[in-house]
């Protein structure tokens, strides 16, 4: 399985861990994955809030330069995989759109090279049990809450690949994991995203909403597939927490990072390192339990 | 506010309808946007009733309102809605209508985000952390919030010094400049 991968600005800066731990994890699971060269920004919020011409034009730039990979693009961070869809989807639509952004690229884009978030391709193509026959440490009882937030699976007219309400693909690969699924009421609700440096006392509320609630439906460690949700409920946990009410410190980790330790990969290959709340315990819990059931002994 | 509720200004609805591409007209007030929208404490009006007042035609109090900009396009709305308005994207040409008909912004912290998170686009390609939040502070003057937080993001390597600059970066330079000038045309 090979895809073209566009990593974003995120995976080269503040999500260097998920940059690290996806990788890292396709390719203990045999899946290539190839740069787009020279990519460039999607544009984020801040372009659909400003220019829309610029909010197409930024992504198409980039799936143009994918068309000569001639494979489907892959995004691991939910922002870019739904500006990447976006731009898709109204150069496709509109005639007028296309136009505009052939202009602004100076190349033809028709809107047709194939965009996919890391879970679809995981749990659509690779499929679940896949991973599971190649999991050597088992996240046995670790209890986690699976985060999808906004974009992965809203709206559905653009993303589309999990229900929108209710998404399930991140719990089943937390399950193939070895790991225990947390049914929690949140798991869609927004964190604040990119209010987070604006307006922080607004995603302090969310953030605080959030953990605490994960934390009352019993998770030890909340899974996240997003760079901005990472940032507003582990960096920001801290905040969360002297704002809003004392929280018991939950690590968040990247479901790459998570389905990386299940397929035994150690905490420096994962990029652990760089989350605000340690996940030492953690990794130490599923290092002793996985242990005796690696070496063969029966407990 | 009293409001005769006649579409006394269909002109606002028009503009905002074409240039959103999605039917704000078609709102029917059922507020399932408002009840589900995660920043509904802050602001000073709800989704469902930024909508009405599209519709009413009360350009003036919508584009100066803070609700436009604390939408975090978190696309529940738009999801949700059950007469299919993009309402995430219609908040989208609602804080561009405020920027071009220069209306009173009560907070300008998003705008100045927006501004040096693209700023840092059409220079480096990609996003250059360190120098966009520093261009944030200029342009804020809010020095102190989260200072605390940067010692531990380089020592967790989450900040670097020094740009990364895309090989493409002249070309993102140029999308720029002519995504400013298509816009113009709309």
């Amino acid at each position: 399985m090979k895809f073209a991968f566009f990593p974003g600005c995120s995976l080269e800066s503040t999500a260097w861990d998920f940059d690290k731990s996806t990788r890292a994890m396709c390719r203990a699971l045999d899946i290539e994955l190839v740069d787009i060269p020279d990519w460039t920004c999607c544009g984020s919020t801040p372009a659909h809030s400003t220019n829309a011409s610029l909010a197409s034009a930024l992504p198409a730039m980039n799936l143009q330069k994918a068309r000569a990979l001639g494979l489907p693009v892959v995004a691991a961070c939910a922002s870019c995989y739904a500006r990447l869809r976006t731009a898709n989807r109204k150069v496709r639509d509109d005639a007028e759109e296309r136009e505009r952004v052939e202009a602004i690229i100076g190349a033809p884009y028709e809107g047709d090279v194939p965009v996919r978030h890391l879970l679809d391709a995981l749990i659509n193509d690779y499929k679940a049990d896949r991973v599971r026959a190649k999991v050597v440490r088992p996240l046995s009882g670790l209890r986690v809450a699976s985060y999808y937030g906004c974009l992965l699976s809203r709206p559905p007219e653009v993303v589309a690949f999990d229900d929108p309400e209710h998404p399930t693909c991140m719990d089943d690969l937390v399950e193939a994991a070895g790991a225990e699924r947390v049914e929690w009421p949140y798991k869609t609700e927004c964190c604040g995203a990119s209010l987070s440096i604006s307006n922080s006392e607004v995603v302090a509320r969310l953030s605080h909403r959030l953990l605490s609630m994960a934390i009352r439906a019993g998770a030890e460690c909340i899974a996240v597939a997003c760079p901005l949700c990472h940032v507003n409920l582990d960096l920001r946990q801290g905040d969360a927490a002297k704002a809003h009410g004392d929280l018991a410190p939950t690590p968040v980790l990247y479901i790459t990072q998570l389905l990386g330790l299940a397929l035994g990969l150690d905490a420096d290959a994962l990029g652990l390192s760089a989350l605000s709340v340690s996940a030492d315990a953690l990794v130490k819990k599923v290092s002793t339990t996985a242990q005796p059931a690696r070496a063969g002994v029966v407990r | 506010m009293t409001q005769t509720l006649e579409w006394t200004n269909a002109v606002f609805l028009s503009e905002v309808e074409r240039r959103s591409g999605t039917p704000v007209g078609a709102c029917l007030q059922c507020h399932k946007c408002s009840t589900g929208c995660p920043v509904a404490p802050e602001m000073d009006l709800l989704s469902s009733q930024v909508m009405r007042m599209v519709q009413l035609g009360q350009e003036e109090e919508v584009l100066a309102s803070n609700a436009i900009w604390l939408c975090a396009s978190c696309e529940a709305c738009t999801t949700r809605c059950p007469m299919g308005i993009d309402i995430a994207g219609a908040m989208d040409t609602l804080r561009m209508l405020a920027v071009e008909r220069k209306a009173a912004v009560p907070d300008k912290r998003v705008k100045r985000f927006n501004d040096s998170f693209l700023q840092s686009v059409r220079w480096h390609g990609r996003v250059f952390e360190l120098g966009m939040m520093t261009a944030y502070k200029l342009r804020t003057r809010d020095f102190f919030s989260d200072v605390d937080k940067v010692p531990k993001m380089f020592a967790k390597r989450k900040l670097s010094l020094l740009p990364h600059f895309s090989a493409a970066a002249k070309k993102v330079r140029q999308a720029f400049k002519r995504a400013e000038e298509e816009e113009k045309k709309r």
